[in-house]
């Protein structure tokens, strides 16, 4: 019935559905969307504009926050795919990845009891060429691969990842917090 | 009142139909209102000429009431019936406003929020603000000549959902259309932002008189996309009044000196830390009530002694707020200052030392908020420029989550997340043959429900008998433009559901904001039938008008069958407003409005249809 409402994100900011993006097109796409349906646009209308106006502009922020980020970006393809990457289910991970984990969690301790923010700084460093180099194979596996099966097991990895980077932030916050 | 926006976007009415909107800034110390006059922004003075009005509400003997000035008079007299600083207590109950010290009000514990024991009665905040926000509304009627069409007010971007909620039932009451409720950093940032035509990422720093917040916004080619937002509702100028009078007590040995004698000190410390902002050092002379009187000296160098903590305590929430951006100070290319506070040279040096970089202060740093308002009310009653089609997003400023088993919150939407945004959290039973759910939802960072704040409490019931695990029970989020959070629940296979916005919380239910609102009209009963029945017709008009038009442009988006259904309703809306029932008028419009909600949103899907199908065109002639 109404045919743009439903229509995948990508679709709905005018973009080739695919993992690869172009980061200035997709923001110029979401500000013209919201310049159009924005509640701000309809502050003066009838309850039934602005209530429309409301779940637009919130449709297009979703649209806009999934594509933005490269993991829930890849998270939405595959499920446009038929594929499900599993997060809450499937915690298998290969035992060199699991190795890397364990370590990375003890250096995080270990800069959390010896209060050492610099550790912590460098930590996040590597973790972030880490996570460059995963998102490039994210997009060999869901361009011309086609390996729909390595995208969802990448998925699962960066998220771990970001796990890891909020604990950082959460461990440097508080060291930030206490030395005032 | 309102009436459907048959033009474009962006696209202004014709010049007779010019909307009276202002913009009102609602702070702790004092309260503006402005407007849009000629194309510029300004702020609207008293009948004295002044546009600053101290935030101050006087219930005084006899049932005199005094708003602004004449309050702050008594206030050292009369300080349990003189309510200052009572953006403090919005939405705020017995145990949050113990933190704030010693007070010389009477507090009555109340569910959700306190109330104050006046010689008035116990009187809530919301309406000891709404007072506040009558006088501004009068003052601005009375200098634009005519009823307002809407009114955009300000709070603190760190305000929870109680505070926000608060503040809107507060203009509701005082008889005000609430176009929107703007973050006041993000109102600062648009005056300052249109003011300058600037470009690039932005720290606003705002200290008012009682809040801090701190927001990062990108301003690109007329978008002003908040990025982050942090602060403390709880820190402001007041506290270093509150630091200088505890350090004077202490020097004089006035440990348990009486609410009277507070107040004087407390006025005595802000004209102190006023006149140190230019002078070296300042002294004052105070009175107390059983005649002593204390010559006060204060260097500025002392007061900077006394209130570094206060200043050090403004970093945290920058920090926070920068890394949430995914920024390093550096990567600011400017740092407004806002707030009367921020006039404080230590702060601006902190400030300056912090993101190593001169604040800009070209806009008087108390009225900058309301300026921005009143731009954003204007743009919002349909008073645009062409050519005048910027844009707003704003954000969260705390999480909003659930409470799941062991008393542990589980997030459904991060902060900083741009608004409007819904999400939705699937949860299940954990018991065979479970019949409700509660549903608790919290506000806030920590991930023990006991340290978050609690807004809101209710039961999905009549979920059929399952087996644990079955139960497919979703619970949805949305927060809307101003920030407000409505949240429901649903079982998937059944479909059975409840709803809340979220309200009881914090304590005023619709039925007590409607009896506010008929205590503030001194009107005979018949008087307010009248008013009723007189907006109720013009709302009727506005609707009737509005959809007779979308019918001519847009009626192709129908079934006959579907416009003949509107049609009854347009005919059934004639009739009621015929009548003299303001109830049943009412009721008309309500039906109508949902009944065209249908037609609203394929007239919504044309217009994103045809933006994409031209830019889909561009495309294609560019290659």
């Amino acid at each position: 019935m109404n045919p743009e409402f439903s229509r995948n994100h990508f679709e709905l900011l005018g973009l080739p559905v695919a993992f690869a993006i172009d980061p200035a097109a997709l923001d110029d796409a979401y500000r013209e969307l919201q310049g159009r349906v924005h509640p701000d646009r309809f502050a003066a209308a009838g309850e039934a504009e602005r209530r429309v106006a409301m779940q637009w502009a919130t449709r297009a922020n979703e649209a806009y926050r999934t594509l933005r980020n490269p993991v829930d970006r890849a998270r939405y393809l595959l499920g446009l795919r038929g594929f499900d990457t599993g997060e809450e289910s499937n915690t298998a991970m290969p035992p060199d990845f699991l190795m890397q984990q364990m370590e990375w969690r003890e250096s995080v301790e270990e800069a959390r009891s010896s209060r050492d923010p610099a550790a912590l700084e460098a930590l996040r460093r590597e973790i972030d060429a880490s996570r460059a180099e995963m998102h490039a194979r994210l997009a060999r596996a869901l361009g011309g691969e086609r390996n729909y099966d390595a995208g969802c097991s990448l998925v699962r990895k960066l998220r771990f990842l970001d796990k890891i980077e909020a604990e950082i932030d959460e461990v440097l916050e508080t060291m930030a917090g206490s030395a005032g | 009142m309102s009436l459907m926006q048959i033009s474009e976007p962006g696209e202004t009415p014709e010049p007779h139909q010019r909307r009276l909107a202002v913009g009102i800034d609602l702070g702790t110390t004092h309260s503006l209102v402005a407007t849009v006059r000629s194309g510029s922004a300004e702020c609207l003075p008293d009948a004295a000429g002044r546009v600053l009005l101290p935030s101050v509400v006087r219930y005084g003997p006899s049932g005199v009431l005094s708003v602004g000035h004449e309050a702050h008079a008594a206030v050292a007299d009369d300080p349990a019936n003189t309510i200052a600083s009572v953006k403090r207590f919005m939405g705020r109950g017995v145990a949050d406003v113990a933190k704030y010290g010693a007070l010389p009000y009477h507090f009555v514990d109340a569910p959700g929020m306190v109330g104050i024991e006046t010689a008035a009665g116990v009187r809530s905040p919301v309406q000891v603000s709404a007072e506040i926000l009558r006088t501004l509304r009068a003052r601005a009627e009375e200098s634009l000549g005519g009823e307002l069409f809407g009114a955009v007010v300000t709070v603190p971007a760190y305000f929870d959902d109680s505070q926000r909620q608060a503040t809107k039932d507060a203009a509701r009451i005082a008889g005000l259309n609430v176009l929107r409720l703007l973050n006041e950093p993000t109102a600062a940032a648009i005056a300052y932002g249109l003011d300058n035509a600037s470009e690039g990422t932005f720290a606003i720093f705002d200290l008012g008189g009682g809040t801090f917040d701190l927001s990062i916004l990108k301003l690109t080619r007329g978008v002003f996309e908040v990025l982050s937002t942090s602060g403390d509702s709880a820190l402001g100028g007041d506290d270093f009044d509150q630091a200088v009078a505890r350090h004077w007590r202490k020097a004089h040995g006035l440990a348990d000196a009486s609410g009277r004698d507070t107040r004087r000190l407390l006025a005595a410390a802000r004209e102190v830390k006023e006149r140190l902002t230019s002078a070296e050092s300042a002294d004052a002379l105070v009175t107390l009530t059983w005649g002593q009187q204390l010559h006060l000296r204060l260097s500025r160098r002392e007061f900077e002694e006394i209130t570094a903590p206060l200043v050090q305590k403004t970093l945290g929430p920058t920090r926070k707020a920068l890394r949430d951006a995914g920024l390093a100070a550096a990567q600011v290319d400017g740092v407004v200052l806002v707030g009367g506070a921020t006039r404080m040279p230590h702060l601006q040096r902190a400030v300056e030392a912090f993101f190593k970089r001169e604040p800009l202060v070209n806009l008087d740093p108390e009225q900058v908020v309301a300026l921005g308002a009143a731009i954003q009310a204007n743009a919002l009653a349909g008073n645009r420029a062409a050519g005048d089609d910027w844009l707003l997003l704003d954000v969260t400023p705390l999480s909003l989550g659930l409470e799941t088993m062991g008393g542990l919150v589980e997030k459904v939407i991060p902060r900083n997340s741009t608004i409007p945004v819904a999400r939705a959290q699937e949860f299940t039973t954990f018991r065979d043959g479970q019949a409700a759910m509660a549903v608790h939802v919290v506000q806030g960072e920590r991930e023990l429900v006991s340290d978050c704040r609690s807004l809101a409490r209710f039961e999905l019931r009549g979920i059929p008998p399952m087996v644990a695990g079955a139960a497919r029970i979703v619970v949805t989020f949305q927060v809307d433009a101003d920030g407000l959070l409505s949240v429901s629940a649903r079982e998937k296979t059944t479909g059975v559901s409840a709803s809340v916005a979220v309200k009881p919380s914090y304590g005023l239910s619709d039925d007590e904001v409607a009896a506010m609102l008929r205590e503030g009209f001194d009107h005979a009963q018949a008087d307010r039938d009248a008013r009723a029945l007189a907006e109720q017709r013009v709302e009727a008009e506005g609707l009737t008008a509005a959809l007779r038009a979308a019918l001519a442009q847009d009626g192709d988006l129908l079934t006959p069958a579907e416009r003949a259904s509107l049609e009854a309703g347009l005919a059934s809306l004639d009739v009621a407003r015929q009548g003299t029932d303001h109830r049943a008028l009412k009721a008309a419009v309500e039906a109508l409005n949902r009944a065209s909600e249908p037609f609203a949103a394929r007239r919504m899907d044309r217009s994103v249809s045809r933006a994409l199908a031209g830019k889909r065109l561009d495309q294609v002639s560019t290659k």
